[in-house]
Formats: structure tokens, sequence, C-alpha cells
């Protein structure tokens, strides 16, 4: 399906359409939010990673000058537990809503216990300290082995092992239980002349966003609510805030400002039904904004996991065998990303022989969020390992062992379904070519790795509108949240079809209310589905403007072809007319045009990336230094070529850091001990070489122009590109993450 | 006739097999026949009318959210896994 053709627009990099408002700091976002009669909210959180709620007196809260309401989980409509319909899967209810706040149990230490709203901030902060709280503590769970054993605490005494419809008799902390099969196993390690098996940690990480969660609420007297947020997708708010509150989707306007950052953890909803609470109690509107401890200690990170991986090649380089046990932690509540990182973690290799067996297992932690690649970058770190340790004993390079073993299209994953056109091959034969992979690279303790990585990318359901203005512009209505510059990528793909320059298209990202249904920006799906909905609503706009051609000509529709930006009359009339001008003439010739679209495209296409990085490693400190990074990646056409470079950049940055330094530090209780940007130490522009992004462009077949997400697939290769270039450097596998100083030194005995 | 990739937790069901081909002109109708001659497969798959939370159905390697009433190709090839969504994962 994809277009193959000379583009004017595609592939061009004009300035963003929100830059000019953005670095001139008019843009508003969440917390600039204002309006008349505002009240400030405040969360009160569990000092307790484990806890019975005894009692909660709000006695002397109330009582304190300026506080206008108080709301607890008492005050949310119902605790009846059904399976609440969030459009994209059935989940609890009453873990939804003991997660926004909590009932019976504080599940982990910032788990959100009750709220105040009151006419400032300090006012409110200081009630939630006159909230008496009694507790029961309990014994916490903080890591996955522990919670899998069979006397561990129980964070649910009602959670029991559900797989694949059969549930276990016994409760458990192992929510669920996953398994894909393919071939024989024990056949294939038969085969093998070699079998690496390693085990692998890694640590609780999290999304980093740079602007803390937000909201304001308020009730018409009508009882309409209005909620001004920054979220990854307004609907999805809708609905959360619809199955929370138990109040009808009709009646809920989630308004979407501008987001400083969300990488997946800002779909999950917080503070909203929290602020709408508050805003019903005290019939004011109410704002509730989380500060960096709140975030971190009461918003979900991606999980931390216990994961095995064994494999087997024959001596020419075929892996016969793979198996792998993968146990993910999902926070306080059942949901982990474990089934992704299932499906994703041998996915690029054609393997004839697999065992996979996931487990999704709760612990006393925030309930886990999506992350760039949810659960993938986890399983990276073990496979990819593995897959570099036989390329050494094997004697074979690295990137063409991956190569011989690399899946192309009619190649089936382990879990089953079939590729269409991928381009795997294509990103690791662009980092043989990369000068960078021949580069000298021979000095003491400096080291190079190799790893890839595999993300599905995702369709949904995206609307658009596009109104036709008398110049010639075009004013494009559209509903997905611009976190990456997707009002250009996705502006572009309309300006192309329309033949006109992409400076002439108005993108505005619109509640509710003012446009169709439209998914999450997430799944690497925007430049994808709601581009592709772009250009759906583009040609209903071509459509429309050919018959006022015909109609201003007096000349039959199909005797009015369009290109370049111009009608003309192919009857031998010789008429000819711009989309501009006739864009003038909409009034004379029938009426505004408005053109529309909704798509729910299959065909997301797979993403692939490989990536090349060379390390120095400090044996007396353990610090670890990126000297040089290349990161080639299948986007199947980029759209705007810079802003697949930004977010190659951007996932290659966050993969680094999960890999080198961060983590959530607890400390016995269960209390995270470095909740600030201080401790939990993030890569900064003074850590890194430039990130060289080398796009590969293997159309997708599923989109018109061939495009392929391009969001998540970059955070996959680094932590295991990094451990096999430290092992490169100093001769010793590092199988946890982060692997931080600490983490080396003691690797090299030296601590 | 479509061919059916059998989950590896359902096998039980199916004699070890791990594919299956099974008539049917849509989703439903393979479901259905499938259970026919594998009893116990629907219930592993289906809740009541729908599919079961947290799996979703890959035709021909494409990810497929449409219903059950989908029409399938007669060589279709389906697989049921668990559901991605949004950045989200059901695991």
């Amino acid at each position: 399906m994809a277009e193959n053709k000379d583009y004017k627009v595609i592939g061009t990099r004009p300035i963003r359409h929100d830059g000019v408002d953005k670095v001139t700091g008019r843009a508003i976002y969440g917390a600039d939010f204002q309006i008349t009669g505002l009240l400030h909210g405040r969360v009160l959180r569990s000092p307790h990673a484990h806890a019975r709620i005894l009692s909660i007196d709000t006695s002397r809260a109330e009582a304190l000058d300026g506080v206008k309401g108080i709301v607890t989980a008492d005050d949310l409509p119902t605790a009846e537990d059904k399976m609440a319909d969030l459009g994209e899967g059935a989940v609890s209810l009453k873990y939804l809503c003991d997660n926004i706040l909590a009932s019976d149990k504080a599940l982990y230490r910032g788990h959100a216990i009750a709220a105040v709203a009151a006419t400032s901030p300090h006012i409110a902060e200081e009630a939630c300290q006159l909230i008496d709280v009694e507790y029961e503590v309990l014994t916490p769970v903080m890591e996955v082995r522990q919670a899998m054993e069979s006397d561990a605490p129980l964070l649910h005494e009602n959670l029991k092992t559900s797989s694949l419809g059969e549930t276990s008799e016994e409760s458990s902390n192992v929510a669920s239980h996953i398994q894909h099969k393919k071939g024989d196993i024990e056949k294939g390690f038969a085969e093998a002349d070699i079998v690496i098996e390693r085990e692998f940690v890694t640590g609780t990480v999290h999304q980093g966003y740079i602007e803390p969660h937000n909201a304001t609420a308020h009730y018409n007297q009508d009882g309409h609510l209005t909620v001004w947020c920054s979220t990854q997708g307004a609907f999805t708010v809708r609905e959360q805030l619809a199955e929370i509150l138990q109040y009808p989707i009709s009646k809920i306007k989630v308004v979407p400002l501008e987001i400083g950052g969300g990488f997946g953890g800002k779909i999950n909803v917080y503070v909203k039904p929290v602020a709408a609470l508050l805003a019903k109690q005290t019939g004011k509107p109410v704002k509730v904004l989380m500060n960096r401890a709140d975030v971190f200690e009461g918003t979900g990170p991606t999980p931390a996991s216990f994961i095995t991986v064994k494999m087997g090649a024959t001596k020419d380089g075929k892996i016969t065998a793979a198996q792998t046990s993968m146990a993910f932690e999902a926070g306080a509540y059942p949901g982990s990303p474990v089934g992704a990182g299932a499906m994703c973690i041998f996915a690029p290799y054609n393997i004839d022989n697999v065992l996979i067996d996931g487990y999704d297992v709760v612990v006393n932690k925030p309930k886990s969020a999506p992350y760039r690649a949810p659960g993938a970058t986890n399983a990276a770190f073990g496979s990819e390992t593995v897959v570099d340790e036989l390329a050494e004993k094997l004697n074979i390079d690295p990137l063409e062992l991956r190569v011989m073993n690399g899946a192309k299209e009619g190649d089936h994953r382990a879990d089953g379904p079939v590729y269409p056109r991928i381009g795997f091959i294509e990103t690791l034969e662009a980092a043989k070519e990369h000068p960078h992979y021949s580069s000298e690279n021979g000095k003491k303790h400096h080291g190079r790795g190799i790893a890839s990585g595999f993300w599905f990318n995702i369709g949904l359901e995206s609307s658009v509108t596009i109104n036709v203005n008398p110049d010639g512009t075009i004013n494009l209505v559209e509903g997905s949240t611009d976190i990456g510059g997707t009002r250009a990528s996705i502006a572009m793909q309309a300006a192309e079809v329309l033949g006109i320059p992409a400076e002439s298209v108005n993108p505005s990202v619109v509640d509710t209310n003012s446009v169709g249904y439209t998914a999450v920006t997430g799944g690497s799906r925007t430049t994808f589905a709601t581009g592709y909905a772009a250009y759906e609503a583009a040609q209903d706009v071509k459509r429309q403007m050919i018959e006022r051609a015909a109609k201003l000509w007096d000349v039959d529709e199909e005797n009015v072809q369009f290109a370049d930006g111009e009608f003309s009359s192919i009857n031998g009339k010789e008429e000819q007319i711009s989309f501009r001008d006739l864009s003038g003439k909409l009034s004379e010739t029938g009426g505004p045009v408005v053109g529309r679209a909704t798509v729910d495209p299959p065909g997301a296409g797979g993403a692939f990336a490989t990536h090349v990085v060379d390390v120095a490693v400090d044996v007396e400190t353990g610090k670890v230094e990126i000297l040089r990074y290349t990161a080639t990646q299948d986007a199947g056409k980029a759209i705007h070529p810079s802003y697949v470079e930004g977010q190659i950049q951007g996932g290659v940055v966050q993969g680094i850091g999960w890999a080198l330094n961060e983590e959530y530090i607890y400390n016995e209780e269960g209390t995270m001990t470095n909740a600030s940007f201080l401790d939990y130490r993030m890569p900064t522009c003074l850590d890194l070489p430039m990130i060289d992004a080398v796009i590969v462009e293997v159309p997708n077949p599923g989109h018109p122009y061939g495009v392929r997400g391009v969001g998540e697939v970059p955070i996959v290769p680094p932590p295991a590109a990094i451990a096999n270039a430290i092992y490169d450097a100093i001769g010793i596998r590092m199988e946890e993450l982060p692997m931080s100083p600490d983490r080396l030194l003691k690797a090299l005995g030296k601590i | 006739m479509p061919v059916v990739g059998i989950p590896a937790l359902m096998r039980n069901l199916t004699d070890g097999e791990d594919s299956v081909t099974v008539s049917g002109n849509t989703i439903r109708e393979v479901i259905e026949n499938l259970d026919k001659r594998y009893p116990g497969t629907k219930e592993k798959l289906c809740e009541g009318d729908r599919l079961r939370p947290g799996i979703a159905i890959y035709v021909n390697g494409i990810l497929i959210r449409a219903n059950l009433r989908e029409q399938i190709d007669a060589d279709a090839e389906l697989h049921f896994l668990p559901a991605i969504s949004g950045g989200v994962s059901s695991g």
C-alpha cells in the first residue's frame, strides 16, 4: 500500500507548529492553568509500603481555616468489584479505584490515602499533616523472587494466578502466567554445540518526564465535569474518570493541555479523579499538582524483573533453541508488561525451538505503568547479552551472527504471528556499514558492544477533521497529544496530499467534545495512525475540491485532475486553478469544505533497531563513560527526519540512564530513598556524546506513506549494548541493571 | 481452510497440536468449529460472546481489533496472543 514517489513535503524538516509558543513560554501547561475561584488540592500519602488502614480521622484537618474539602476512598462512588471497560481491555474497578485512594490497605509507600482542597497549596499541605491515619504495619514484599515464594506475605488475599482462563486454587502474589512454545525445546538444545544460560536482574526505573502530573477539575451547575490536564490521551482519561467516578461519559469533557513528557507514564490517571472528587464536594474548581517525590512514589515506574535466558547454537552459528523465564514486578496491582516482554524477547530471530514463560507478580511498589516499549528493554538485556556471548564463544562477529539468524518477511515470531515486510536485517547492514563499526577501539579498558531490539507498534483509533480556509490554508483538528512533534508529522501528511506547504496547515489538539475518538499517544502510533487519519481526511478534502472545480468549470468531476497543488481540466478546456485560489471560491461553489476521517488501521508494522556503543570503564571508580553511540532504526518512512532522529536520540539516552544509573533504591521498610532528580540520576547532555541516529527506510505496507512507529524501540537495545561493551572493555559480564559504579567495583572485586 | 496457532497453555486440549486447520468464514465460526473439534478451547478464548479481556487476534501477522464477526480469508493464519494497547500491555 505504501506509495513510492517523490514527495514535496514528506521527508522535509519544517519548523514545528507549536515551536514558537514553547520556546517563548506561551504554551499553557497544567501548572499554568488558572480559573476563577480556584482551590488547591494536596494528597496525603502512605508512609508505609504495606499496611492495613484501620481508621482515618479528618476532624483536625477540617477545622483548619481555609480547608474547603477532604476526600478519602469512602468518597469514591463504588467499592463493588467489577471489570471496568476502558476500551482497550477490562481492568478490575476495585484495583483501579484503590490505586486512586486506598480503601482497606496501603500497598506502597506513597499510596494516596486522602486529599484536601484549600484556599492555598500551603494550607492544603498543612491540613494533610492534620489527618490522623491509624495503620497496622505489615511486612512489605519488595522483590519479585521474594514475592513468588510460597510463604511470602500476600498483597491481595483473594488474588489467584490466572493462566489463560485457568485460575489457581491458592491465593498468590503471582497474578498471571503466560507461555509461548514453538518447536521442540529439548531437541533444539540437543542440536546445539554450545549452550549459554544466564540470569539477569533489572531495577525499578521511572519514565522521568520533566512535568509532574496535574489536573484541574470543575463541575458546572448542570453537572458537566471538565478536567484540564496533562495526559497522553484525553479520551482514555475520560474513560477512566467515567468508570472511577461512575459518571456518565457524556457529561465529562477532558481538555488536554501541553504535556512535558510522558513516555507511557501519563496514560493511567492518578490526581485527575481526586481533583474531580474535591471539585464535586466543594462546588469549586480544584487544581491538584504533584511534586517530584509524589511522581516517584505515587506513579507507575517500569517494573523491575528477574529473567533467565538459555540459548543454544551450532558451531556454524545457527541458533537452535532459546528458552526464558521472565518474572516482572507489576507493583501493587496486576498488570506488568511481561506479556509484551515475552513476545519481544526473541522476536529479532528466526529460531525453530523456543519456550517462553512469563509471570506477572505483585509487590509493594507503585502500580507499574508503561514506559517506552514496555517490557522489551528488560527482555533484550537478557537475550541480547546471551546472543553476544554466543557470538564470542563461536568466534563469529556479533553483527554477522545476528544477520545469520535474523528474522525476515515470512518468518514466524516465537509467539506465532508471521512477519510481514520488516527491516531488521537492514538495520544490521546499516550498522555494519557505518564508519563507527570499522573504527579503531583498542585502548585499554575501552570496549564496543552491539545489541538489537524489537517493538510491535500499534494502530488503534484516530480521528481528524480538516477545515479549508479561504486563503488556501487548512485547520487540522486532531485528538492526539503532541509529545514528540506530531503536530508537524501529522500536518505534513495532509499537506502532501493537498500539495500545500506544511506551514499552510494549522494543527490543533482539542478536547474530547471537539473531535472524534482518538486513542492515546502511545505504542508509537501517532504519526502512523493519526497521520493515516490526516491522509484520509485530506483525501476527503481533495475529493470535495475536485467537485468544486468541476462545478466552477462546468465539467464532469472525472475531467478534473489534481497534482502538485493544482487542479486542471483534462477535457480540452485547459482550465487550471491552484488549491489556494480554489479555496477562495468555496462560498460561490457550495459553501465550506470540511474533510473528515476516522481510522483504526491494522498493519502498524513492527520496528527494529540495532545499536553500536563504545565505552571506557574507569576501573578505579567503576564509572562507565559513553564514548560513541550509533543507533540504526527502521522508520519505514521518516515523515519529519529531525523528529525521528529526536525520538531515536531520546530513547537511547533514556536507555543509557536505565543501563548505568537509574533505579529506585529502597530501604528495608520499603521507602524509596532517592525520590528526587538529585539522587535519581538521569543522564544529561554533559554525560553523553552526540547520539548518531541512522534512519533506515523499509516502507511499511500498512501505511500510505510507509510509516512505522519510531518512538519506543530505541530504548530497547541500550542496556544490552552497553553491557556487551563493558564486557569487551574489562572481560566481565554484567547481569544486573543498573551497571552503576558500585556494581562495577563489586564485579571487579574492588569492594 | 484457516490455520489456527494454538496457544501453548491450550495445547492440553488439542492433543499437543500447536497448529490446526479449522473451517470458518469468520473468527467466530473458526472458534466455534475449533471448540467442536477440541471441546473447551472456546471457553479458554472467550468470555460470553466476546474474546477474553487481554487476548488479541493476529490474522496473517497483523493485529486485528475487529470483533468476532470479522471475515477472514480461506487461507488465513490466526494467532491468539496477549493484547498490547497504547503502550499498555496486559500481562
